[in-house]
């Protein structure tokens, strides 16, 4: 568990203060995905090194598995580090050393006997799926690899936590995925709380549980992915979660539909049990109203489904007005406006 | 008069192991306060492991004070140190003397250079492993710099050839003493031509000696 209490940090920048991370307050919960999301300089990357000290803070209280950690010695904050991991977005590798090289070195620095490296880095390679590319040095591996390389070394010590910063952001699509997944099997398998920070949407509903938005250095909305996703509060917020989720058709799409002469259209957002249940069909049906599809998504969120469509329907006008109020019970449903951009 | 080249030789072999002498134990003595200087300096530099103000500016300070003076000029001015500290001013070991002093702030500059260039990250990786200062020094800096290090060895030992040249003529022995006692004070070319032909020898073996090991070390 790691508990950020009324968290500031202030850097000085010749005779200027930079406020990179003001006052906050967040609690990541034992055995969870917790994500940061935030545009660049929003100062998720100051609040992520808090943790295990590569900064430490101006302000407040930070609690790591119940320690204070404010209060520790030298010697105490390198212990603490060996217990969280590390993953970074330039994966960070030692050129000098081998795949297995990587993984050995934070056994070497606790002090592991020889034999037990070896048995531990064959054990953590097999992990992540490296187990021939053992003596390769990492100029030889494709950015995945690496990031496989950076979680096997990262994951050596065997953490409690595994801070990962950027993890997937200099790596294409595909493997930003294989990445992922291998996350979430730390985070499943392992049992190791997973603190990550992205600018990139996609990640956070791929993997997290919960997720916190960050802008100028402070943490400006929080809640599970789900109900982000679904009730995004602030503009940042709906601003990221659109570029991940394609909710409203395009301008020249919308065009076409006023040319055609358009009929209202109308976003019906289905959230959960009822993305599975045939309501819009029931519904229409029951007025003798046809429903069209035009445009929209169903998802899955933490294993929840979540649509979001547009329609319009053809009826009778008092028809179409019964339908809206009848749906309105299960799902909520707004009118779109089609003319503004 | 020109040298009998029947009995000569072994007075060049002899010169050229004072040189061989010189260079060495200036590369090893050196290498060993150089290489402690630039680390020391890489270190304290502002927003490193240890970073210490006060320390980094007065070995920056003494770098530029001392790297800046020609060799020969060096050699002179502190003889006097050289001698409290050798005892004589003359001879192969009151050469290394000077060289070694001279040599470790060109190579405590070559060493922060590398240094320098290492990503930055992979100190932060190794720090987040809970690595200590100490360890860092010696199980990233000097492993992940070591192919660029051995390269500006290479180039400070062929430099140390230079300066052993320049200590014989001040009577430091070796090659550089014979080239002028016989070559020039003699006019004998022919001392001449073999001392500049060992000489090139010696520089193009240092040379090839550098680049196959920091080959090997950089994988390239």
């Amino acid at each position: 568990m790691i508990e950020f209490r009324n968290i500031s940090k202030t850097f000085k920048i010749g005779n200027r203060k930079v406020d990179a991370v003001k006052n906050v307050s967040l609690t990541i919960q034992q055995g969870e995905i917790f994500g940061i999301i935030g545009f660049s300089g929003a100062g998720k990357s100051t609040l992520l090194r808090l943790v295990n000290l590569l900064e430490s803070p101006t302000n407040g209280e930070i609690e790591v598995q119940g320690v204070n950690i404010g209060s520790l010695s030298q010697k105490e904050v390198r212990k603490l580090r060996s217990r969280i991991g590390m993953i970074f977005q330039n994966f960070n590798l030692f050129a000098s050393r081998t795949v297995a090289g990587n993984v050995a070195y934070p056994l070497k620095l606790a002090g592991v006997p020889k034999k037990e490296i070896n048995e531990r880095v064959d054990e953590l390679l097999r992990f992540v799926g490296l187990t021939d590319k053992a003596k390769d040095f990492p100029e030889q591996l494709s950015g995945g690899q690496k990031q496989r390389v950076g979680i096997a070394r990262a994951l050596a010590t065997s953490p409690d936590i595994l801070i990962c910063d950027e993890a997937t952001s200099a790596l294409d699509p595909d493997t930003t995925g294989e990445i992922l997944r291998l996350l979430k099997k730390v985070n499943k398998e392992l049992g190791i709380t997973i603190l990550l920070i992205t600018h990139e949407m996609h990640v956070i509903q791929e993997i997290c549980d919960r997720v916190a938005v960050m802008e100028n250095g402070e943490v400006i909305e929080s809640d599970s992915v789900f109900n982000v996703f679904t009730n995004p509060k602030h503009l940042t917020t709906q601003r990221f979660i659109q570029s991940v989720q394609q909710d409203r058709p395009s301008e020249s799409l919308l065009e076409e539909w006023r040319k055609k002469g358009g009929k209202h259209l109308y976003r019906a957002i289905f959230k959960g049990e009822i993305a599975s249940d045939p309501v819009l069909s029931r519904v229409t049906r029951k007025f003798g109203v046809d429903v069209n599809i035009v445009y929209g998504s169903v998802r899955e969120l933490q294993e929840r489904l979540y649509g979001n469509l547009l329609v319009s329907f053809e009826g009778p006008e008092d028809h179409i007005s019964s339908v809206l109020s009848e749906l309105a019970k299960d799902v909520s449903v707004e009118e779109v406006n089609i003319n503004e951009g | 008069m020109k040298v009998d080249w029947s009995t000569f030789w072994p007075r060049i072999v002899e010169a050229t192991g004072e040189t061989l002498l010189m260079v060495i134990m200036t590369l090893i003595l050196g290498s060993i306060l150089g290489i402690t200087i630039g680390l020391l300096l890489f270190v304290t530099r502002t927003g490193n492991i240890l970073e210490n103000k006060f320390l980094f500016h007065l070995l920056n300070f003494l770098i530029n004070i001392i790297r800046p003076v020609p060799f020969i000029i060096f050699l002179v001015a502190i003889s006097p140190l050289t001698r409290a500290v050798v005892g004589t001013t003359i001879g192969t070991w009151a050469a290394i003397f000077p060289m070694t002093i001279a040599s470790a702030f060109g190579i405590a500059r070559v060493v922060e250079n590398n240094l320098v260039s290492i990503d930055s990250g992979v100190i932060e990786a190794a720090k987040a492993m809970g690595a200590s200062p100490l360890r860092i020094v010696f199980t990233v800096l000097i492993p992940e710099a070591l192919g660029p290090l051995i390269l500006g060895l290479t180039f400070v030992t062929v430099s140390l050839i230079d300066f052993s040249a320049m200590a014989g003529t001040v009577g430091g022995g070796g090659l550089g003493h014979v080239a002028m006692t016989y070559g020039y004070q003699r006019f004998d070319g022919s001392v001449m031509l073999v001392t500049v032909i060992i000489l090139i020898i010696l520089v193009q073996v240092a040379q090839w000696i550098g680049n196959t090991l920091s080959r090997k070390i950089m994988r390239r």
